[in-house]
């Protein structure tokens, strides 16, 4: 009775928020089981109440799933829906058991997925590269220029009386226009950077890697340099990397000693690629003129930390994917690559375990 | 070398960037007097420093009016000001008594447009938010729709005004996927070809934009033409930003834009007056980012500016052409 009532509901494309989640579980029991990690944006929550493929619990919160309820509810699901505040580790697998075969992250990252248990198991992962580029390079370069032009000084200033008429050197910046700007990691992000920063005049665009990558340089004409050299002479370094054991606390004070006093640091990749004590050292003495970071750690940064003290250091929360149409068009991707997954069908955007 | 009686007398009213004072002093025939400090000369001291002066090298804070011509006398044959703006001469006067006039235009499009897009990414990223948040402990963690902005991928970009600085901000958006540049003006023209742009009504570019971005001049026509009726007309999704001159907006029908949701946020850069008092209603809106008017702030420009103010004085001094000179 149930299903043919949830059959009629489908042929009438009823509302899918009025049914509730464990009524679809209770009429599609053997649908595969999915849950999903957070409320997630309401273009891929749509996809995956409409699917009928399956039947779904959610953490109907914006806030993370504690861990102990997360193991909880993962019991014999085959699909999970996470974003990068999950740790998808062995414990994790082990308390999901051998039904598992997808899981789908919300993020271009894959940091928090242990690849080699993920591979053991034979799961098949999908992410959502490509459909964020584009935010997140314009958020790089909104968070350089904010930085470069000391936009966060000027606003206080504007707020809290500072402004006086008009000098000639007062709140000064340093200008893209004839610059030298070094990548650290030139893909899909990396190379959408550049592209916005090229009509700014920029002079030269260098960068570095674990290999040249012709490809992408070519089209922005970056010369493929060697780390040191990236240091000394890049006006502006963005670091645009993945966190890989390599790249682990790359950007240390051996890095941070040998820029220019002038320079600009952003850092929209991921934390771990940043020591952070040496930054502020290095931000604190003038050994470099200024920092953005997008992404810290951890993550929240606690209020009490060192770098909030800095004037030349511009933090934000981990917003560089942070646009309606980016979140939505995530969401959409991630429940697409699960559907996909599941039905054994090539996802749209699988990760290459 | 000239004797200390042949050398020109010359009032520098500020402490202006040392590549502009070098070219000073190097020269050779000035007999420099400067108010070296970083604040404005006050009336008084002006008065007096300008006294005898063959050239005066001002800013747009020092108002250059008759009574300073009378104070200055009959020897005062340039004034040359570090900025494009020259509401602060007296150009009337100026003209009467056959003084030259070198300014500084040019030189700033670069800052002044790399500025306004800084100003649009702030505002439509929430960036000011965004830092606030992070230093008052509200960032918890990553959230799917938290901070949510407008992204320019895919939008339609409108800007008032295509002249020097116009296209030079339209350029620096051109790779951030915008879908459609439209622009509005006394006419076509040819320049926009580069940047795609679509010459439209007014009302059109106000009510199709995603990002309205006001570049113009400051004239008669333009005065107060951002008002209730023309924010009624934008998207109740859109940005507007504005680095051209503050009177070209309606303070307080902006205010009831923002406040009420019938525009999304907007981005300033220049107010009525400069500066804006701290209580004023705009600087409490989390929708509204105001900046003290820094658009040419860059060493490297007030740097340009100083030089070319400085080699234009000189010019004008020994009877030549300036570098660029003030068609009165």
């Amino acid at each position: 009775m149930w299903s043919s009532r949830l059959a009629v509901h489908q042929l009438q494309k009823f509302a899918a928020a009025q049914l509730t989640i464990s009524t679809m579980q209770r009429a599609q029991s053997t649908l595969p089981r999915v849950y999903v990690t957070r409320s997630v944006p309401p273009d891929g929550l749509e996809i995956l109440r409409n699917s009928g493929q399956v039947q779904f619990e959610m953490w109907d919160s914006d806030d993370p799933v504690p861990r102990e309820e997360l193991l909880k509810r993962v019991k014999g699901i085959d699909g999970l829906l996470c974003v990068l505040t999950e740790k998808i580790d062995a414990e994790l697998l082990d308390a999901a058991g051998p039904n598992l075969r997808v899981v789908s992250t919300m993020s271009v990252g894959y940091d928090h997925l242990s690849l080699s248990e993920l591979k053991k198991r034979g799961i098949r992962v999908g992410y959502t590269p490509d459909v964020l580029t584009d935010a997140v390079a314009e958020l790089t370069v909104a968070l350089l220029l904010c930085t470069s032009r000391r936009l966060t000084e000027a606003t206080h200033e504007a707020k809290t009386g500072g402004w006086g008429t008009w000098r000639t050197l007062w709140l000064c910046g340093y200008e893209l226009a004839n610059s030298t700007v070094g990548i650290m990691g030139l893909g899909r992000i990396g190379l959408a950077i550049a592209e916005r920063l090229k009509p700014f005049k920029v002079k030269k665009f260098i960068y570095t890697d674990v290999a040249p990558r012709p490809e992408l340089a070519n089209q922005i004409q970056a010369e493929y340099v060697s780390m040191d050299e990236m240091a000394k002479q890049s006006d502006f370094l963005v670091v645009c990397c993945a966190l890989t054991p390599e790249t682990q606390g790359i950007c240390n004070k051996e890095l941070f000693s040998k820029m220019k006093k002038t320079s600009i640091f952003i850092n929209t990749s991921r934390g771990g690629v940043v020591n952070q004590e040496d930054l502020y050292d290095a931000l604190a003495t003038g050994q470099i003129a200024a920092a953005g970071l997008d992404v810290t750690v951890p993550e929240p940064l606690p209020t009490s930390h060192p770098l909030f003290s800095l004037k030349n250091c511009v933090i934000l929360p981990h917003i560089a994917s942070a646009s309606f149409t980016t979140r939505n068009a995530m969401s959409s991707l991630a429940t697409n690559n699960l559907l996909a997954g599941l039905r054994g069908n090539a996802m749209e955007k699988e990760l290459k375990l | 070398m000239q004797s200390a009686q042949q050398l020109v007398k010359v009032f520098v009213t500020r402490r202006i960037p040392q590549d502009g004072m070098k070219i000073l002093r190097q020269a050779g025939m000035c007999n420099l007097s400067v108010w070296d400090s970083d604040e404005p000369v006050p009336r008084a001291e002006l008065l007096k420093g300008v006294t005898g002066a063959h050239g005066l090298v001002c800013l747009l804070s020092d108002r250059i009016d008759t009574e300073v011509l009378d104070a200055a006398g009959p020897n005062l044959k340039v004034i040359s000001t570090m900025s494009v703006g020259f509401d602060h001469l007296a150009m009337d006067e100026i003209k009467k008594r056959g003084i030259r006039v070198g300014y500084t235009p040019d030189v700033l499009t670069d800052a002044t447009a790399e500025l306004t897009v800084a100003l649009l990414l702030a505002t439509a990223r929430r960036l000011p938010e965004g830092v606030q948040e992070v230093k008052s402990g509200g960032w918890s963690t990553w959230k799917p729709l938290w901070l949510c902005g407008y992204g320019l991928s895919g939008s339609t970009v409108g800007v008032l005004g295509l002249g020097r600085i116009g296209l030079a901000i339209a350029r620096r958006l051109m790779p951030f996927g915008v879908k459609r540049l439209l622009y509005t003006g006394r006419g076509a023209k040819p320049e926009a070809k580069e940047v795609e742009g679509e010459f439209v009504p007014l009302d059109t570019l106000v009510s199709e934009s995603d990002f309205v971005i006001v570049s113009c001049s400051l004239t008669p026509d333009t005065q107060g033409l951002c008002d209730k009726a023309f924010f009624s007309k934008m998207k109740s999704s859109a940005v507007f930003i504005n680095t051209s001159r503050g009177t070209v907006v309606n303070q307080e029908d902006l205010y009831e834009a923002l406040s009420s949701g019938r525009i999304a946020a907007a981005g300033l850069d220049v107010t009525t007056p400069e500066p804006l008092p701290t209580n004023h209603p705009l600087l409490t809106l989390n929708n509204c980012v105001i900046l003290p008017h820094i658009g040419s702030a860059t060493y490297a420009t007030r740097g340009t500016m100083a030089e070319l103010t400085a080699n234009n004085l000189l010019a004008g001094l020994t009877g030549v052409a300036m570098p660029t000179e003030l068609k009165i």
